[in-house]
């Protein structure tokens, strides 16, 4: 919740809801309502890239070293990449 | 000079609407609104007025095109009743939401089952927290002049939410009434085209209707909300404005006789005439009795309700509509909480009348009154009665 943009009372919003900026739909931080986060073990990791492929909100992505890791502003915490993570490399911790 | 005549009043909502220069109308006929759907159908087809009707397959589909319509920055129109408006429910909080200033007549039906296609107010109720503002018209007079004005009421920059006129089924709709016609130059002058907050258009492309999370859901509600409690500013200035420019007065709350009344009656609707007679008749028989007519639903008139209930020791509340299983009627349950918090408020009844289109005559006004007047010892304050339910 701390790092998204946009209105911060009700009195900001547009009438409406209108969003005047063509192509800003990134900027909505829809991974705002997530209660659990994955995390990486990069020791078990092989770099299949399995949750890469499942991440229903594509938004894990591969770093230069080919691990991997999930942009937080959108993970949702579902926890399908740590379901489908053969090796167990990934587990589901609850957010603070 | 205004235009007076003779006409049905379905299609004097329709001819009224034609001199408010909408630019799109989707209406799909359902009994008893299709005379609405019909003339207004003809008077584009005629080439009266320059606006497209767009014949949609369901109300579904008329509810979602007037709202993409009213996006595009036109003044739009569409009419239903009953099961048409049941049909639409799942669109009205979103054109609320969207602040899109639609305008909507409503034939006021009985819901199914039983099929019944007669009037009573079973159809808008479950439409009460969609966020649009909500009146109830008396007579044609009224229907045509609130059919002018929503327009001006949902347009306006302060407002920007979609209204509805609830004209009574078959009792309103299809009487034929002397009717006063505004001037097209004074409509004209009073009503000025749309200038709309955002429009879709691909020069400046715009989102409208956006998806939000937890994070926003809650004070967009608020924004909603707050939206139509200040509506009624607006409301009472531009009915304050018309009173002047064409001689007819509104209220958000309408008294007959009520000033030293000891029983008030509260009608919402064609019933109000009707009640009037019973008022006169136990009036001439020296019995203290008024009547309030309820005109803005949405938002509630909390403030006029409260002040005009002041001095009455008891009040019956008439509902055309029934909340299965809750406290009593949707007006009865709403006029209790506005006075909840009064010290000195009066004992309220609650008779559930005019169901499915029957009929309710003056002599079964008059039993209500009566009624409570017997009633000495209040053995039947706050709770409801079916009127004249066969035991």
């Amino acid at each position: 919740m701390s790092n998204k943009k946009g209105p911060a009372t009700w009195r900001e919003l547009t009438t409406g809801c209108v969003v005047f900026e063509p192509g800003s739909a990134g900027e909505y931080h829809t991974g705002s309502w997530r209660s659990q986060r994955p995390v990486w073990d990069n020791a078990k990791c092989i770099k299949c890239g399995i949750c890469y492929v499942f991440c229903p909100e594509g938004c894990v992505q591969q770093s230069e070293d080919g691990f991997f890791k999930a942009n937080m502003d959108y993970c949702k915490g579902c926890g399908i990449c740590a379901h489908e993570c053969w090796p167990r490399a990934i587990t589901i911790v609850e957010e603070t | 000079m205004a235009k007076r005549v003779g006409m049905e009043v379905a299609v004097a909502v329709a001819e009224a609407v034609g001199q408010c220069d909408i630019d799109v109308a989707a209406v799909y006929p359902i009994t008893p609104q299709s005379h609405i759907a019909e003339h207004l159908s003809d008077l584009v087809a005629d080439g009266k007025i320059d606006a497209e009707f767009v014949t949609v397959e369901s109300e579904h589909s008329a509810i979602s095109a007037v709202i993409g319509a009213s996006g595009t920055g036109a003044r739009v129109y569409t009419a239903t009743s009953s099961q048409g408006l049941m049909l639409m429910h799942e669109l009205l909080p979103i054109a609320s939401a969207m602040r899109l200033p639609i305008v909507m007549g409503i034939a006021n039906r009985a819901v199914s089952g039983p099929l019944n296609i007669l009037n009573d107010h079973s159809d808008i109720m479950p439409q009460r927290d969609c966020g649009w503002i909500s009146f109830f018209v008396e007579n044609g007079q009224e229907a045509i002049d609130l059919s002018i004005q929503a327009f001006k009421i949902a347009e306006h920059k302060d407002v920007l939410l979609p209204v509805c006129i609830n004209i009574d089924g078959f009792q309103l709709t299809h009487m034929v009434e002397p009717l006063e016609f505004p001037d097209q130059e004074l409509v004209n002058k009073f009503l000025p085209p749309r200038i709309p907050y955002a429009t879709l258009h691909p020069a400046k492309p715009v989102t409208m209707g956006a998806f939000a999370m937890s994070d926003y859901f809650t004070e967009i509600m608020k924004a909603k909300d707050e939206a139509i409690k200040n509506s009624k500013k607006v409301i009472l200035e531009v009915w304050d404005e018309w009173a002047k420019i064409f001689g007819r007065s509104y209220k958000p709350v309408e008294i007959y006789k009520a000033e030293d009344a000891e029983i008030l009656m509260l009608t919402m609707g064609s019933m109000g005439e009707t009640a009037e007679m019973a008022v006169d008749e136990l009036r001439a028989k020296g019995i203290r009795v008024g009547l309030i007519k309820l005109r803005l639903w949405r938002p509630f008139p909390f403030e006029e309700i409260k002040s005009v209930l002041q001095k009455a020791k008891r009040l019956i509340v008439t509902d055309r509509a029934v909340s299965f299983g809750g406290p009593g009627g949707p007006v009865f349950s709403e006029v209790k909480s506005a006075l909840y918090a009064e010290t000195q408020r009066p004992a309220v009844y609650n008779y559930i009348i005019g169901l499915g289109g029957r009929d309710v005559t003056v002599h079964d006004f008059v039993g209500m009154f009566e009624r409570v007047l017997a009633d000495t010892a209040n053995k039947a304050v706050d709770t409801y009665e079916f009127w004249g339910v066969r035991e």
